[in-house]
């Protein structure tokens, strides 16, 4: 292997940095990497919970992370956590955790805070405000309402983790976040290649090609796009003028599709893989476009409408995109750009995609034109918002998604959900909204007698009571019958608060990506409590 | 500080308090099986073996993961040794140790990081031993890439089961085995009971199919960038033989993906394709696989979980594959996949104990070991 070749071609230079992130940048590209590594994240108690969630976001490059610990390291606190050494015990938590974590990645900044989260709040709570997010573990329900708020107050996102036995739980606090980059599953997403509706870049191409004066390779080469434009105009003229909608004319409409095919000479019609490919084509591509359902509903949002100098960027692009729909977009969503593959000749397959991606191109400049005109009547610099941000917004917009989120703060004073909805979700024995009620009833015990309940041996029996009285006042307070079994109140004392480490690891694992989600601005966050049942391996999602 | 009386490794009091809880007391929602006792934490230190297979993104997770649930005796198996693009995830490597053994980096690490903990490491293929090795151990876990080793192992399992002349399984002869996978932000885990429920030959479906291109199109009419990284690998690399007769290309080697990349931008520049860089010629000629941390530590966990609930009845086992997806939201799905019995290695399986989902599977012998 050592032989070099006779031409000695150079070795490109990639980056170190790019060599290493190789795996992730492949999902969220160098802009989502740039973010991350901008990013900053504090997090309040170096449990194992917590630094598990540093653990994958100190991998992934992170930029900084802050650890706001009090806490002296136990023998108990070491048991369960990696990242504190076996000798640590007597030494800060934070201290400990901050170094170990700090050896995963030297790219990583790190530091610790040797103050319990209550003081921080008690004398500088806006050093808070310089955080991307804040991931909070084992608080109380006041100190974390405390924090809840002021972290509300100062639009810094929230994310609570917790690990408790075989269960746990993470809640998002984001007062709005905005999602450009959703990343749809591409198979859920139905390509808009405006078939019914062809731009006149489209249809000159697919008119400039003859069909029957093609000899074989070509007629089978041909982009299956031609081949249901050519059908849909001889439906066209046989329907006056409409297109095949529903699924018995879209069945009709296939048998006039395979009259393209050529023919053997009795009659039988030829292999050609377009022609199969246009086929299954059919269902999907020929519906009407039209402007998604959540993208409407942000345009009728009061953000959107009325905007001020101090409005995020992304209202700014999504009222320029309105405009554009209203006028010279006539009523539909700029071309995004890229087309499936399909089988045909390199030639006119790569025609076709530029022909989208031109027509891409004049849309996003529209769009663009009127971003400027937006932002001069804001009085900010028109370019503010770069051509690049409005090219990567017009790519996305089938997609867009915006979250808006509740305070904790209010969680824990009331519920949000109506009664009745509650008292059913409890009711049915396979809802993980009785783990949510559990955690829930456990920190109250916590708060009532400032400790978990079953953590000492001796006591399990008599917390079990305990733990029931919290758990009836609880869902009094929220106008349900308590019809929780009482296996749960004792398997929840058996825990004694116990934080295993493969909980806290799971737990730590799905923070860590929401906290990416929300510092790279792409893909969906939870919506805005994730609970977890290790006892049955299963999971729920709760807007609370 | 205090040590606790009794045997080998020395362990600080209250180390295991999170553990012992968990162990020590009876639960109406534990196994019905399940014995709470004290020993537990001692079996799974000096007594229950456990073999990893594979170091790499799950492997070092497990590890971890094993190891801070007071298993004390675990084995660890990899062929593989450390790149520099596994640093983004795999946590027990560092920069220094890129070239070394995967598994006996990450066995010095666990030992170093949680004492009383023995991991073994096997740097070598997993078809090197022969089942008086497999037989060893009490649970196997496997966080591999690959659905051929996959395959191989549980066929090992598999060959391991003896039956009673009623042709009833013995079930002391079975390793259950416990399967993590990952793919970007996608995951599975799934627990095995060779033999009794659903193995990895009854769920070969699952996987998708590789994405090939036909040969015809990379020749002729290339459209796609992969099309032109294609062309430079599978025609151009043998024809023009650049590193001397018949050397292989080394996907790791920035050379030779150069070399690639150079020829493949040349037929991309010719048919106008556009799209071909380094990354993307690498990623066809490795065949990557976007991998980040967070997903391997939540499958990870999930399947320690398991393996933790198969060997102290503390809890029902997964029953038994659980899909896991955070691209939108947080996404698992748990269900029993079913057996394909007309796979299963010409034995009359009993079918009887593994139709309700709380069936004992796992009974360790408390003093044999």
């Amino acid at each position: 292997m050592s032989a070099s070749p006779a031409s000695n071609p150079k070795s490109p230079d990639i980056s170190e940095k790019n060599k290493k992130y190789d795996r992730q940048l492949r999902l969220w590209g160098d802009h989502g990497q740039a973010a991350l590594e901008s990013a900053s994240v504090c997090l309040i108690n170096a449990t194992a919970t917590g630094t598990e969630t540093l653990k994958s976001l100190v991998l992934a490059g992170l930029g900084s992370f802050t650890i706001v610990d009090g806490k002296i390291a136990t023998a108990e606190d070491i048991g369960n956590n990696f990242f504190l050494p076996s000798d640590c015990a007597g030494e800060s938590r934070g201290r400990s955790a901050c170094r170990l974590l700090l050896e995963l990645n030297p790219d990583v900044r790190g530091q610790h805070v040797e103050q319990p989260l209550e003081r921080l709040l008690d004398t500088e709570p806006d050093r808070l405000q310089a955080f991307s997010v804040v991931v909070a573990t084992e608080l109380t329900d006041s100190c974390l309402s405390r924090l809840s708020e002021v972290l509300w107050s100062h639009n810094v996102p929230l994310l609570v983790a917790r690990s408790y036995g075989l269960v746990g739980s993470i809640r998002l606090q984001v007062r709005e976040h905005l999602v450009v980059e959703s990343h749809p599953d591409p198979d859920s997403v139905v390509a808009d290649l405006r078939l019914l509706q062809p731009f006149p870049a489209l249809a000159a191409f697919c008119d400039s090609q003859q069909l029957e004066a093609m000899d074989r390779a070509a007629h089978g080469h041909t982009p299956f796009l031609v081949l249901l434009y050519k059908a849909l105009q001889r439906w066209r003229d046989e329907h006056d003028g409409a297109p095949p909608s529903g699924y018995r004319e879209k069945k009709q409409f296939k048998e006039t599709l395979q009259q393209f095919r050529l023919r053997t000479a009795d009659g039988v019609p030829e292999l050609e893989e377009n022609f199969d490919e246009a086929e299954r084509a059919v269902n999907t591509l020929l519906t009407p476009p039209s402007v998604p359902e959540a993208v409407r509903t942000l345009f009728a949002s009061q953000q959107c409408n009325s905007l001020t100098a101090k409005s995020d960027d992304f209202w700014v692009l999504v009222k320029a995109l309105h405009e554009y729909v209203e006028n010279e977009g006539e009523g539909l969503l700029p071309v995004r750009g890229p087309i499936p593959d399909m089988f045909s000749d390199s030639d006119r397959y790569i025609q076709l995609q530029n022909i989208y991606r031109e027509e891409a191109r004049r849309g996003a400049d529209q769009v663009q034109r009127r971003v400027h005109l937006l932002l001069e009547s804001l009085g900010r610099p028109s370019d503010v918002i770069t051509e690049e941000q409005v090219r990567h917004f017009c790519r996305n917009t089938h997609a867009l998604r915006v979250f808006e989120g509740t305070a904790v703060q209010q969680e824990l004073r009331h519920l949000r959900l109506p009664a009745n909805e509650m008292a059913a979700h409890l009711q049915n024995p396979e809802s993980e909204m009785v783990i949510y009620a559990m955690l829930r009833a456990a920190e109250r015990f916590r708060s009532e007698y400032s400790t978990a309940p079953g953590a000492e041996d001796d006591q399990v029996e008599t917390d079990v009571i305990k733990l029931k009285a919290c758990l009836s006042r609880l869902l009094s307070d929220w106008g349900c019958q308590n019809t929780i079994k009482d296996d749960y109140v004792q398997e929840f004392c058996r825990y004694g608060g116990s934080e295993l480490h493969t909980v806290a690891a799971l737990i730590g694992g799905c923070a860590a990506h929401e906290v990416i989600k929300l510092v790279t601005g792409q893909y969906a966050p939870i919506d805005n409590t994730f609970i977890y049942n290790g006892i049955s391996s299963s999971s729920a999602v709760f807007r609370l | 500080m205090e040590v606790e009386g009794s045997s080998s490794g020395a362990r600080p009091a209250g180390l295991w308090t999170h553990l012992q809880r968990l162990v020590t007391r009876p639960g109406p929602l534990a196994h019905p099986e399940f014995t709470p006792s004290p020993e537990i934490l001692d079996l799974l230190r000096d007594t229950v073996r456990v073999l990893v297979v594979g170091a790499g993104g799950l492997g070092c997770e497990l590890l971890k993961d094993l190891a801070l649930m007071g298993f004390g005796m675990i084995d660890v198996i990899d062929m593989d040794t450390i790149d520099v693009s596994n640093l983004n995830r795999q946590f027990l490597f560092r920069q220094q140790d890129v070239g070394r053994p995967k598994a006996v980096v990450a066995a010095e690490f666990i030992h170093g990081r949680v004492p009383g903990c023995t991991v073994t490491p096997h740097y070598c293929k997993i078809q090197d031993y022969d089942d008086l090795f497999y037989r060893q151990f009490h649970v196997v876990v496997c966080g591999l890439d690959s659905i051929l080793a996959r395959r191989w192992i549980n066929g090992m399992l598999v060959s391991l089961l003896r039956y009673e002349e009623d042709g009833s399984l013995d079930q002391s002869s079975m390793i259950p085995l416990v399967d993590g996978g990952t793919e970007g932000f996608k995951g599975n885990a799934r627990v095995i009971l060779p033999g009794m429920s659903a193995c990895i030959e009854c769920m070969l479906d699952l996987y998708p199919p590789q994405r090939n291109f036909p040969l015809c199109t990379i020749a002729h009419t290339p459209r796609l960038p992969e099309h032109c990284v294609e062309y430079a690998r599978l025609l151009l690399w043998p024809k023009e033989n650049p590193w001397g007769d018949g050397a292989a290309i080394d996907g790791d080697d920035p050379a030779h993906v150069g070399w690639i990349l150079e020829r493949a931008q040349e037929r991309a520049a010719e048919y106008g394709i556009a799209g071909v860089d380094y990354r993307l010629t690498q990623g066809v000629v490795k065949r990557i696989i976007p991998a980040v941390a967070s997903t391997n530590a939540v499958v990870a966990a999930a399947c320690a979980t398991e393996v933790f609930k198969l060997v102290t009845s503390c809890a029902a086992p997964m029953n038994n594959y659980m899909v896991f997806n955070d691209e939108d939201g947080i996404y698992t799905y748990t269900y029993e996949h079913e057996r394909n019995l007309q796979l299963s290695s010409g034995q009359e399986l009993a079918v009887a104990d593994v139709s309700t989902p709380n069936t004992v599977i796992f009974t360790l012998e408390l003093t044999d070991a």
